[in-house]
């Protein structure tokens, strides 16, 4: 190997640590520090657990600390069904939502691909238009809309839809609706991007194959469009299983999501040991579907090779 | 012989009258009026964008006509949509599906007609063994090398057996010598099918090799449609015999029409050609000549009588089969002579600089007349 080369893939290697040392930094340090604090117990003080490593006390102190760590914070969220009521519901509204967002995303990426080449600038622009305003204020706006005299009960009172004003807020409903309102983009866009980049000729190939429109479009773009539909569906689905804001402002407090749990734990509680077991579990769930995935991909590349 | 074109009581299988296309403003394909009968192998030729893609997307169905119709064996065409027309095209760049793998792509056509799955599954093994590709059933295309993926796409195409086969370009992408095996396989395959094939290519010595007939296109407009043989030596115009192999062109008057031919006074003399019945002395007119027709000589031609030219040799292109002689005439002119290298060349016979004399009888010439 010349010195040239050497110190090439000297510096092509350094390039290839930084997103691992990204990853240390803001990822695996912090979730080692929440590991370990969900082993931890809780005490009144500051921070609000016990051990805290004793730096001062040396390598022993280290020792001490680890040994008083346990797993009783794991085995109450097995033994209160509030924890496991939590989760089930944080995936069924993740899962329903992920569904819809599908079922309502698709027919708008294929829109945008299929629009003409001059307008697609403006369809793309005014897909992401809601991200100029803030978050909190759009949710905010659907407080106003979903009220009971709000905007949508005003419109299904004039249009005799209904007689009686129904309540949408804090309803599951309008958990719904939320999350779909907010997540369009995310599953819109990778949609796109790949049903943007078909080569339109395959259609043409299919049809001069005897194979009609519609049917061509089961055969031939809905397959080609899959990676964008797991890509959106994975962009939209573990947000959405950690999702605070929506739930807190629009659903009910009957059965919480996750991170209502989660958020309760920490600061109304102050059981950080708990809240960490609860984040962690949460990111055992989360990463599932990922490896899944990948799965998934590497059996694919298995299979074509 | 084979020259259905030749009999006025032949029925077209596929007859284009007058069929126009325009992109726009501008016009891909212009009032084309052509018959193409069963079992022909008939190719498409001409510069890139002259209409030859457009023209096959017409009659694949993927395209409509502006103007003018297309019919199939008598019937209207044009009304027609592609997936229910009995012909298969084969793309200029394969098409082929990427989340099928090759046997997905082959049966993609005969799925779409709802064949017993057993059928399907021995028609693909079939054509998967005329094609060659018996081992690569389970692969994806993108695992394919270019000539497979082209011999897939061609599986893919006729598998339906088609009345009619499109073929875009099909060999652009393979290097010269697989080109010239799949020229003689596409060959065999539509004269042991029995099927018409329509091939569009802009390598004319491709479109010679493979076909019984030949349209010249330029500009969305059909220039000449013959065997390769008429175009070769007939040429209807200037372009064509330009576009076409290499010619000598020379610019001169018609002074004299007779039995003989026809006689024109250009800068480079008086030369004797034949020509086409409808010229009159005076027109103005061009003999075409085609370099391997012209004898090169070091000596002046014992006998006078032939066509007789002489000049300095200025350039020499060695091309091993061939030798290309570029001769600068005594009044400039430029002319080029071919000559085969039958003897292994120990020593060139003519150098540059050679004073030489250029001779060719006057049935090797023709006069055109645009
Ligand atoms: N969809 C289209 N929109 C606009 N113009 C087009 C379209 N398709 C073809 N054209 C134009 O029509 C003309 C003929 O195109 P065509 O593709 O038939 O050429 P071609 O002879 O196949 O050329 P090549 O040898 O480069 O493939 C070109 O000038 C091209 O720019
Ligand atoms: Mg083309």
């Amino acid at each position: 190997m010349s010195k040239l080369e050497a110190q090439r893939s000297w510096g092509e290697r350094l390039i290839l640590l930084v997103p691992y040392l990204w990853l240390a930094a803001f990822f695996l340090v912090p979730f080692l520090i929440v590991l370990k604090i969900s082993l931890s117990h809780t005490a009144v003080a500051q921070p609000p657990y016990t051990p805290v490593f004793d730096v001062a006390a040396g390598w022993s102190g280290v020792i001490r600390a680890l040994s008083t760590l346990s797993l009783e914070n794991y085995a109450l969220l097995g033994s209160d069904s509030l924890y496991l009521a939590s989760y089930i519901k944080s995936l069924e509204i993740a899962a329903g939502s992920t569904l819809l967002l599908l079922l309502i995303g698709f027919p708008i990426a294929y829109g945008m691909a299929r629009a003409p080449r001059r307008w697609q600038p403006v369809v793309f622009v005014l897909v992401v238009l809601p991200f100029w305003t803030s978050f909190l204020i759009r949710i905010y706006a659907w407080i106003n809309i979903l009220q009971r005299d709000g905007l949508l009960n005003q419109l299904l009172l004039a249009l005799r839809i209904v007689d009686e004003p129904p309540a949408w807020l804090s309803t599951d409903t309008a958990v719904y609706l939320g999350i779909v309102y907010s997540y369009l983009p995310f599953m819109v866009l990778p949609i796109y991007a790949t049903l943007e980049k078909m080569d339109e000729t395959l259609l043409e190939a299919a049809a001069d194959l005897g194979c009609p429109n519609w049917k061509a479009f089961w055969l031939v773009t809905l397959p080609l469009s899959r990676p964008g539909m797991v890509a959106g569906a994975l962009l939209c689905f573990i947000p959405i299983v950690g999702e605070f804001v929506i739930p807190d402002l629009l659903g009910s407090s009957q059965t919480m999501m996750i991170g209502q749990t989660l958020w309760a734990e920490f600061f109304a509680n102050r059981d950080w040991p708990v809240a960490s077991a609860v984040a962690v579990v949460l990111l055992c769930l989360l990463v599932m579907p990922i490896v899944i995935y990948e799965q998934v991909q590497t059996r694919d590349l298995a299979r074509g090779g | 012989m084979f020259a259905p074109w030749a009999d006025p009581a032949a029925r077209p299988l596929v007859r284009f009258d007058g069929v126009s296309k325009r992109f726009g403003t501008a016009t891909a394909v212009e009032r084309v009026s052509l018959d193409i009968f069963s079992g022909e192998f008939f190719a498409l030729l001409g510069p890139s964008g002259c209409g030859k893609t457009t023209l096959l997307r017409l009659l694949a169905g993927l395209e409509m006509p502006d103007d003018g119709r297309i019919l199939l064996d008598g019937a209207e065409l044009t009304t027609v949509p592609p997936y229910r027309r009995p012909i298969n095209l084969m793309f200029q760049s394969y098409a082929l599906f990427p989340h099928l793998t090759v046997e997905g792509n082959v049966a993609f056509g005969l799925k779409q007609e709802a064949l017993p799955k057993a059928e399907i599954a021995s028609r693909v093994d079939e054509m998967l063994a005329l094609v060659r590709l018996e081992g690569f059933a389970k692969r994806k295309p993108q695992h394919l090398s270019g000539g497979q993926r082209q011999r897939v796409a061609l599986a893919r195409s006729l598998i339906k057996r088609p009345r009619v086969l499109l073929l875009d370009e099909p060999l652009a992408a393979l290097d010269k010598k697989l080109r010239s095996e799949t020229q003689f396989e596409l060959m065999q395959l539509q004269e042991s099918l029995g099927l018409t094939f329509v091939i569009v290519t802009h390598d004319q010595q491709e479109a010679m090799t493979v076909a019984g007939r030949i349209a010249v296109m330029d500009h969305g407009r059909l220039v000449q449609v013959a065997t390769p043989q008429e175009i070769y030596e007939r040429p209807t115009s200037r372009w064509v015999a330009d576009f076409i192999g290499e010619i000598n062109l020379i610019e001169g008057s018609v002074t004299e029409v007779g039995r003989s031919g026809t006689v024109v006074a250009s800068a480079a003399g008086r030369l004797r050609a034949l020509s086409p019945a409808d010229v009159t002395a005076g027109d103005v007119v061009w003999v075409a000549l085609r370099p391997e027709k012209v004898r090169i000589a070091l000596e002046p031609p014992p006998v006078e009588g032939e066509n007789c030219v002489a000049g300095q040799v200025a350039d020499i292109g060695y091309l091993g089969d061939l030798s290309i002689y570029k001769v600068r005439l005594d009044n400039g002119i430029i002319m080029k002579t071919a000559v085969a290298n039958v003897t292994r060349l120990v020593e060139r016979p003519i150098n540059w600089d050679d004073r030489v004399w250029l001779t060719w009888s006057s049935e090797a010439a023709m006069v055109l007349t645009r």
